[in-house]
C-alpha cells in the first residue's frame, strides 16, 4: 500500500458508518469482557500446571483442545451446554442470567478459544522463574500464600500482560465460536468477522467488506505492535 | 545445641546423618561434591522431606518424624544462605533486606541499621539485586537471612562461585558474624581453607554418611579427615593467644591451653601475622609437610620455632611418609615425613625430639569465637 492510498484509507475510517462503529465497540467489548472472564482462571491453571501431579497431561491436553478443535465444534458444544436446555443454561436462568444470543455469550465463546493461548503465555513465564527463589522466601518466613503474591505473581507479571494482549487481539477476531453460540444479531453479538461475514454475504457488500477488513487490520496490526513494546519495556524495567 | 538425626532414601542416594553443635558455634559440614551435604541442610530447613528426622534446636524440636512434628519451613526461622544467592530479581536490595525483616513478628534482636553496618551493605540499599556483584550478592544474601532474626544459619558453599578475590570479600564478614554476634552458623563446604578459618566444629561426610565429628583442633589430626581432604592440606590447627611481637617483627603466639609458667618458651609460636594485639585469640594452621623432626637439639639454624615435644603416634600416611603426632607442652602437631626417616632415625612413640618450623609457613587467622555477646536463640 503506497502512503497516499493509506492516508485516504486513514482519513475515510474517521468516519465510521454507524454500523461500523457498532461492530467495532461490540468487538472490542466482547475481547475485552473474555479477557476479564478467562484471566483468573488462567493464572491458576497455568500455575497448576507448573506442578508435578498425576493427571497433568491430562489436564493440558484439556485446556489446549480449543486450539485444534474446530471452532464451530467449540459454539455447538457451548450451545448443548449454555443453551435453553442445556445444564448449564437452565441452572443460570435460575439467576436470570442468558448467555445465549448475548454478547456475554459471544464473550464467553471467545474466552474459551482465546484460554489456551492465554494459558501457555502465562505458563512460558511461570516456568522461567526460579523455584529456588520460592524456597528462599519459605526460609524467610513467608506462607505459601504470601510467596505466591510477593514472589510468584509479581515475577510473572510481564507474562500475564503479554497474555492479556494476545488473548484480547485474538478474541477481536474469533468467528467460528461466537456465530455458532450466539448467532449474528446487529448491536448484539455481530462483531467485526461477523459482519465483514455478512456484507460478504449481500451482493452489494463489496465496499463495506472492504472497509471492515481494513478495520479489523489495523486493529489486529496495533495490538500486536502494542503487545511487543509493552514486553519489551517490562524486561528493560526489570533488567534483563 | 543442635541436634540432627536425618535418614532419607532416593533412588540413586541415601543419607544416613547424626551431628550435633553446642551453640553458638560454627559447624562445618566438609565432603566431596555429591556426598548429600545440600540435601542434609535442606532437611534442617525443612524444605526437603526425610522418612526418618529427628532435629531438635536450643530444645526445641522443629521435626520428629516418630511423633508426626514438622515445623514448617517458613516457621522454622532457620535462614539459609543459598551458592547463588537468590536474590528476589523483582525487589532493589533494600526490599530484599527487608524481606524477612518484614515478616518476623517478634521484637528483632538484630536491627537493620547493625546488619548494614556489619555487613557494609549501606552503599548499595538503591541498588537493583542484578547490578551487583558476585560477593555483593553474597553479602546482601547473608544480610537477609540474618534480618529475619534466625535461631541457626545455614550456609550452603556460599562462596564456591566466587573468585579468590571476591571470597576475601565475603570471608571476614562471616568471621565478624561468627565472633561478634555469636550466631549458630552451619557452613556447608568442601574447601578446608575456609572450613578452617570459620568452623568451631566439623562433621565429615562421605557418600551420605557422617564418618566423623568433633571440635575442629582435634579433628584436624583425625585420619578421617585425610580420606577428605588433600594430602598438603592436611595438618594440626590451634588456638593460641598472641604474646607479643619479637625484636624482628613477628608475633609471638602462646600455643595450647596449659599455664604451667615454666614451660612458656618451649610453647610460642613466631608467626608471620598482621594481629599483634596481646591477649588476641588466633587460630594458626600448621601444614604436615612444613614440619622437620630433629632428634638432638638443633643448632646454628635459620627456622624461627624450634618446640620441644614428645612423639604421641606415628601413622602410615602413603606409601613412602609417615605421619607423626607430637605432644608439644599439651597441644597435638602433625607431622608428614619420609618413611627412610623414620627408620634412620629410630621415630617411636614416647621418643623426645623437637619439632622445626619456619615462621613464613605458618598462618594466623583471628579467631574469637563465643568471646563476646551470646544470642538470645529463644523465640
Amino acid at each position: 500500500m503506497t502512503t497516499p492510498t493509506a492516508l485516504v484509507s486513514l482519513a475515510a475510517l474517521i468516519s465510521l458508518t454507524p454500523s461500523e462503529y457498532e461492530a467495532l465497540s461490540l468487538s472490542l467489548g466482547v475481547a475485552a469482557r473474555s479477557v476479564l472472564l478467562s484471566l483468573a482462571p488462567a493464572i491458576f491453571l497455568a500455575w497448576i500446571l507448573t506442578r508435578r501431579f498425576h493427571g497433568r497431561f491430562v489436564l493440558d491436553a484439556l485446556v489446549h483442545l480449543p486450539l485444534v478443535l474446530p471452532p464451530v465444534m467449540v459454539g455447538y458444544l457451548l450451545l448443548i451446554l449454555f443453551g435453553t436446555h442445556g445444564i448449564l443454561g437452565a441452572w443460570l436462568r435460575v439467576f436470570h442470567v442468558r448467555l445465549i444470543f448475548t454478547r456475554n455469550g459471544a464473550a464467553l465463546a471467545t474466552a474459551v478459544m482465546s484460554f489456551p493461548l492465554m494459558v501457555r503465555a502465562i505458563r512460558i513465564s511461570l516456568e522461567g522463574i526460579d523455584r529456588g527463589l520460592e524456597d528462599a522466601a519459605r526460609t524467610l518466613g513467608a506462607g505459601a500464600w504470601d510467596r505466591f503474591r510477593s514472589i510468584t505473581l509479581p515475577l510473572m507479571l510481564p507474562g500475564i500482560l503479554a497474555a492479556v494482549i494476545t488473548a484480547f487481539a485474538a478474541g477481536l477476531g474469533e468467528f467460528g465460536a461466537v456465530i455458532t453460540f450466539v448467532s449474528n444479531i446487529p448491536g448484539e453479538t455481530r462483531t467485526l468477522p461477523l459482519a465483514l461475514y455478512s456484507a460478504l454475504q449481500s451482493p452489494d457488500g463489496d465496499t463495506a467488506a472492504a472497509r471492515i477488513a481494513l478495520i479489523s487490520f489495523l486493529l489486529g496490526l496495533s495490538g500486536l505492535i502494542v503487545a511487543e513494546w509493552f514486553t519489551r519495556r517490562m524486561r528493560s524495567i526489570r533488567g534483563r | 545445641m543442635l541436634r540432627a538425626d536425618v535418614k532419607l532414601t532416593r533412588s540413586h542416594f541415601s543419607l544416613n546423618t547424626q551431628f550435633e553443635l553446642p551453640t553458638p558455634g560454627v559447624v562445618a559440614l566438609l565432603g566431596r561434591s555429591g556426598c548429600g551435604k545440600t540435601t542434609l541442610i535442606n532437611v534442617l530447613a525443612g524444605l526437603c522431606h526425610a522418612e526418618k528426622a529427628h532435629i531438635e534446636l536450643d530444645d526445641v524440636v522443629l521435626e520428629d518424624t516418630s511423633r508426626n512434628i514438622n515445623v514448617p519451613a517458613e516457621a522454622r526461622r532457620i535462614g539459609y544462605v543459598f551458592q547463588d544467592a537468590r536474590l528476589f530479581p523483582h525487589l532493589n536490595v533494600e526490599a530484599n533486606l527487608r524481606y524477612g525483616l518484614k515478616r518476623f513478628l517478634g521484637k528483632p534482636y538484630l536491627s537493620f541499621e547493625a546488619v548494614i553496618e556489619l555487613l557494609g551493605l549501606g552503599h548499595l540499599l538503591n541498588q537493583k539485586s542484578s547490578q551487583l556483584s558476585g560477593g555483593e550478592r553474597q553479602r546482601v544474601a547473608i544480610g537477609r537471612a540474618l534480618l529475619a532474626q534466625p535461631r541457626l544459619l545455614l550456609l550452603d558453599e556460599p562462596l564456591a562461585a566466587l573468585d579468590a578475590a571476591r571470597r576475601e570479600e565475603v570471608l571476614p564478614y562471616l568471621e565478624s558474624l561468627r565472633d561478634q554476634w555469636a550466631i549458630p552458623m552451619v557452613y556447608v563446604s568442601h574447601q578446608y581453607e575456609e572450613v578452617l578459618r570459620l568452623a568451631t566444629h566439623l562433621v565429615l561426610m562421605q557418600s551420605g554418611s557422617t564418618i566423623a565429628q568433633g571440635d575442629i583442633g582435634r579433628m584436624s589430626l583425625s585420619p578421617e579427615l585425610r580420606a577428605i581432604v588433600g594430602h598438603d592440606e592436611i595438618g594440626a590447627i590451634i588456638d593460641g593467644e598472641v604474646l607479643g611481637t619479637d625484636e624482628s617483627g613477628l608475633t609471638r603466639v602462646l600455643i595450647g591451653h596449659n599455664q604451667a609458667l615454666d614451660a612458656t618458651t618451649m610453647r610460642t609460636l613466631k608467626v608471620r601475622t598482621p594481629i599483634t594485639a596481646t591477649g588476641k585469640k588466633l587460630r594458626i594452621q600448621v601444614l604436615a609437610r612444613d614440619l622437620i623432626i630433629a632428634t638432638q637439639a638443633p643448632e646454628h639454624l635459620s627456622v624461627r620455632n624450634i618446640l620441644k615435644g614428645r612423639i604421641h603416634a606415628l601413622a602410615r600416611d602413603d606409601n613412602d611418609s609417615d605421619l607423626v603426632t607430637v605432644d608439644v607442652g599439651g597441644t597435638r602437631l602433625l607431622a608428614r615425613i619420609t618413611h627412610s626417616a623414620t627408620r634412620e632415625l629410630g621415630l617411636r612413640p614416647g621418643l623426645n625430639c623437637w619439632v622445626l618450623v619456619k615462621a613464613v609457613s605458618l598462618r594466623g587467622h583471628a579467631f574469637n569465637a563465643g568471646s563476646s555477646l551470646t544470642l538470645h536463640s529463644s523465640p
